[in-house]
């Protein structure tokens, strides 16, 4: 279903190049789940950002169901995007519309479908993140677990083929956590739905993924069944998955050593 | 994607036998060819979906507005023949449990 072959991307010229995502390469298949994990920073979101066609690549290739998109400008990009879902981190509602516009809003802008097929659509698409009943309210009426749910209603308006989760339990509640868990597996096992999850929550990703694909500095460190990354033997991988601050992954970003910028800071 | 549509009428009851892939593309198709058939010479309002592999949540909805059709009407509306994969859409969508739902046109059929 999406096949990605050297994605290689970089930010910035000369000495300031920095290269965020280097040769990722990934089979993500039909009705499977794929979570895609790393700290910030390291280059999740670039992935996520290039399959949805909002990053082009330096180098690389992106198939979606059989199509090579990172070429494809205009309608042609369109035309691919009709094909998948996105659940953005933030949810992305319109405050100034009802959940129920909200999420009638793909189906208004891209189907012929009849206006009362529309609202009963809503009202399925409602129950399956459990929120049947908030119709008319707003988004600032929202908590943020019901806005997330909302935005994954309205990202399986279309019955995608293909779903992007950016973060789909950051924020949420245990309960609301395994509400989403569970539809995202729902989704995948029953309708075939392809899913793609970028997230750093470790227990919803072994619950959760078919393949994990771990990366670290824009480079996959490991790649394998939930098992297979918790019994990694990768130091980065096990302080990642076991959340521990000491290890080879450093809590600071900074590429200068600290003692030595601040004794620089006196020469000024 | 396209659907056939077939309609057999039988006494005081009629089938719409459906073939293909019921999605957004066609389910207005199916829509147009349902929405008649609720009237009084027709007691029993059967849709067959053994010809059907995929359907899609605009085909859902499109049979609940038949439901919602029959309520108005008082004809009966009953699914029949369900294939598994359509099934799994009815059980994801919880719908299952909402509509009359026959292993077969025969038995959906029977008084």
């Amino acid at each position: 279903m999406i096949r990605v072959n050297n994605l290689k991307k970089s930010f910035g010229e000369g000495d300031k190049r920095i290269i965020v995502l280097e040769d990722f390469n990934s089979h993500m298949e039909r009705g499977q789940i794929t979570s895609i994990i790393g700290g910030s920073g390291s280059g999740k979101s670039t992935v996520l950002k290039h399959l949805i066609g909002a990053y082009r690549p330096d180098s690389g290739e992106i198939w979606i169901d059989g199509e090579e998109v990172t070429q494809l400008r205009g309608a042609a990009i369109n035309n691919v995007r009709k094909k998948f879902g996105i659940m953005f981190q933030s949810g992305a509602l319109f405050n100034s519309l009802t959940v129920e516009d909200n999420v009638a809003l793909p189906m208004r802008e891209h189907t012929n479908l009849n206006e009362s097929t529309i609202l009963i659509m809503v009202k399925m698409k409602l129950e399956m993140v459990g929120l049947r009943g908030a119709e008319h309210l707003k988004p600032a009426q929202l908590s943020g677990g019901m806005v997330k749910r909302i935005a994954l209603a309205r990202a399986i308006a279309l019955d995608p083929k293909i779903v992007f989760y950016d973060e789909p339990s950051a924020g949420l509640d245990p309960i609301s956590i395994g509400v989403i868990d569970k539809l995202i597996i729902d989704l995948s096992k029953k309708m075939g739905i392809t899913s793609v999850v970028v997230t750093h929550e470790i227990p919803s990703a072994m619950r959760i993924s078919d393949k994990i694909i771990m990366l670290f500095k824009g480079k996959i460190i490991a790649e394998g069944t939930p098992d297979e990354i918790r019994n990694s033997d990768d130091p980065r991988v096990t302080q990642f998955i076991e959340g521990s601050p000491d290890g080879p992954i450093p809590f600071s970003k900074s590429l200068t050593d600290y003692g030595e910028e601040l004794k620089e800071m006196s020469r000024v | 994607m396209s659907i056939d549509l077939k309609l057999d009428k039988a006494g005081d009851a009629v089938t719409l036998s459906v073939n293909g892939d019921i999605d957004m593309s066609s389910s207005t198709k199916m829509r147009d060819a349902l929405a008649p058939l609720f009237h009084t010479d027709n007691k029993v309002v059967v849709v067959d979906l053994s010809g059907v592999s995929y359907i899609d949540s605009s085909g859902i909805a499109t049979l609940v507005e038949g439901l919602q059709w029959s309520h108005n009407s008082k004809n009966k509306f009953r699914l029949a023949a369900l294939t598994p994969g359509v099934k799994d859409v009815f059980e994801i969508a919880r719908l299952l449990t909402v509509f009359e739902v026959f292993e077969t046109k025969e038995l959906a059929l029977a008084p």
